[in-house]
């Protein structure tokens, strides 16, 4: 047995073809035509100066990006309006504070499912994995529904004295509840994961050390999840600051995210350059928080 | 996690997580309550009625864009899982293989970027190069943003797998292909399944990218969806919502207990 599974490891290489490389080829291509070569023209574009009929014209042109910060006046004056700065510093914060409520919720959730007896524990990750496999776009209108003028949560304020006719749409904290909503999943199962691979033993000795459980939670649990948290994090925090279904539909034509903004660039605006250095922007924003995370991560493996 | 021990539990736990399940489910089941209004003003209750739904499956708007997604999502689906099968095979089971780190990278490059760019960056690819089948330009794009999602599972089940059984069929004279056909695909099933089952459901509740690529006869399910919440909520919405809600439901059952199911079995074969 053993010789003959030395033999076999040894086939690969004594083909003429490589194998291997042939297995990546078909993803190399596909990746490369739809997906890398279009990131190049992207930064392409976004340097380039608006066609006459929508669409653009090749030329190295900072307009795009300058739009970001200026308006340009009529006789060309460069006038300082934060209004798209603006929709960059909601975006980032509707982003983080998605996240920072997934993460509040998620975590007790995570630990009250994990302590489950077996049977249970799998109907309510069942439960939890379910809505991720539901459209999305219907997750969003029922929230519009909800919120919505006439909907069950006005209707309950409207007991309490609230005036009629109440919608709580077309807000903030519209276009937050509906990607708190749409996102959660993404949070509750890798932090599941590392809860439910925690060893119980530590909470005992932590316990037998005359740890409280808020300092046990704090010192132990908390330490001991983190890879979870974090790979948590990224999975809502990166969607969430591309987002653009929750901004239209729930935020309406003037609460405006990135990815909204990206999305009337190239659908109604028509201006591809502008529209080209916000989704640089945004990409260089995501890339950033990747680069961060994974720096961090890296020096923590050195630490321990 | 052993239950019963006093000092793991925190108080409050079940009545939070009581809650975050309700709050999980509550929306779904106010959209298919609201189906059977049959006010045409959807928040004013006014009776039971089914007439929504005869309205929503004789429209044949709807049931066209239920075709293209169907259509785009299918091809999409074979696409992406072969390109996904490969590539895992080629990762996993290569030895020496230089730049792996860098094409898994690859590999699961959609999932690190923001959907909008890369809808926006295959909008100008496409109308540089000037692909005017609407059809051609949902399938290569489903297919690309697709593949890390069959790629994941089919890695897992890979690297989970033992090389036992692929090399007793080798000491027996099977041939590579004979090798790969009867034992390694049986048995890397289950994650090529589930694989599958998830690029499906991925391109068919796409809409960034499909919204930015659908022209006028390449309308996919969720950008027709958009059109109807955007002329206003209307009672057939609810009924279309609500077939598709409980359609992802079985269709989500199916996939898990087949993946469950496979699970067990291949861990201890006979």
């Amino acid at each position: 047995m053993t010789d003959l599974s030395a033999d076999n490891r040894t086939q690969g290489p004594k083909r003429k073809v490589n194998l291997p490389y042939l297995g990546l080829l078909p993803a190399w291509v596909i990746m490369g035509f739809a997906l890398i070569l279009p990131i190049f023209i992207i930064a392409a574009v976004s340097v380039s100066t608006r066609g006459a009929y929508g669409g653009f014209d090749w030329g190295v042109d900072f307009a795009g990006y300058r739009q970001i910060i200026f308006n340009e006046g009529w006789s060309g004056e460069m006038e300082f309006t934060p209004q798209y700065l603006l929709i960059i510093l909601r975006t980032i914060l509707l982003a983080g504070v998605t996240t920072g409520i997934c993460l509040l919720l998620a975590v007790p959730v995570a630990y009250w499912i994990a302590s489950q007896p077996g049977n249970r524990k799998s109907i309510l990750v069942f439960l939890v994995t379910l809505p991720f496999w539901m459209s999305m776009i219907l997750r969003v209108y029922a929230w519009m529904i909800i919120l919505g003028r006439g909907g069950p949560l006005p209707r309950f304020l409207e007991i309490f004295g609230a005036q009629e006719g109440l919608s709580l749409m077309y807000n903030d904290g519209a276009t937050l509840a509906a990607m708190v909503y749409t996102y959660i999943p993404l949070m509750v199962l890798p932090v599941f994961a590392s809860i439910e691979k925690l060893d119980g033993t530590l909470i005992e000795a932590a316990h037998d050390l005359y740890g409280n459980r808020w300092t046990t939670l704090r010192r132990v649990i908390l330490p001991l999840t983190a890879p979870g948290i974090v790979s948590g994090a990224i999975l809502v925090f990166v969607p969430a600051l591309g987002a653009v279904l929750e901004p239209i539909l729930m935020g309406g034509g003037k609460q405006m995210m990135m990815g909204s903004l990206i999305q009337l660039q190239f659908g109604g605006g028509r201006n591809w350059p502008f529209g080209a250095a916000i989704a640089m922007t945004l990409l260089i924003v995501v890339m950033l928080v990747l680069i961060v995370i994974a720096l961090r991560s890296a020096q923590k493996d050195r630490e321990v | 996690m052993k239950k019963g021990h006093d000092v793991k539990r925190y108080p409050g736990l079940s009545v939070l997580s009581f809650a975050f399940f309700l709050y999980l489910y509550a929306p779904l089941f106010v959209v298919i309550l609201y189906s059977f209004n049959a006010n045409r003003i959807t928040s004013v209750w006014t009776g039971f009625s089914y007439k929504w739904y005869s309205s929503a499956l004789n429209n044949d708007a709807l049931m066209a864009a239920l075709k293209t997604s169907l259509t785009v999502a299918g091809i999409a689906t074979v696409v992406a899982t072969t390109i996904a099968l490969l590539a895992a095979l080629a990762l996993v089971r290569g030895k020496k293989v230089r730049f792996r780190k860098l094409s898994e990278t690859v590999v699961n490059l959609p999932l690190l970027l923001p959907e909008i760019v890369l809808a926006v960056a295959t909008l100008i690819l496409f109308s540089l190069i000037g692909v005017q089948n609407g059809m051609l330009k949902l399938v290569i794009a489903h297919s690309a943003f697709c593949t890390p999602f069959a790629f994941l599972p089919i890695r897992a089940r890979l690297q989970g797998m033992s090389l036992d059984f692929e090399e007793a069929a080798a000491d027996l004279y099977a041939s590579r292909w004979v090798v790969f056909r009867r034992v390694t695909l049986p048995l890397i099933f289950p994650g090529l399944f589930s694989g599958a089952m998830l690029a499906f459901l991925i391109s068919m509740d796409d809409f960034i990218t499909s919204n930015m690529l659908s022209s006028g006869g390449t309308t996919t399910l969720p950008v027709y969806i958009f059109s109807l919440i955007r002329a206003g909520t209307s009672p057939e919405l609810n009924a279309i919502a609500t077939m598709l809600i409980i359609g992802s439901i079985i269709l989500a059952t199916i996939a898990l207990s087949i993946a469950t199911r496979g699970q067990s079995t291949a861990d201890q074969p006979q």
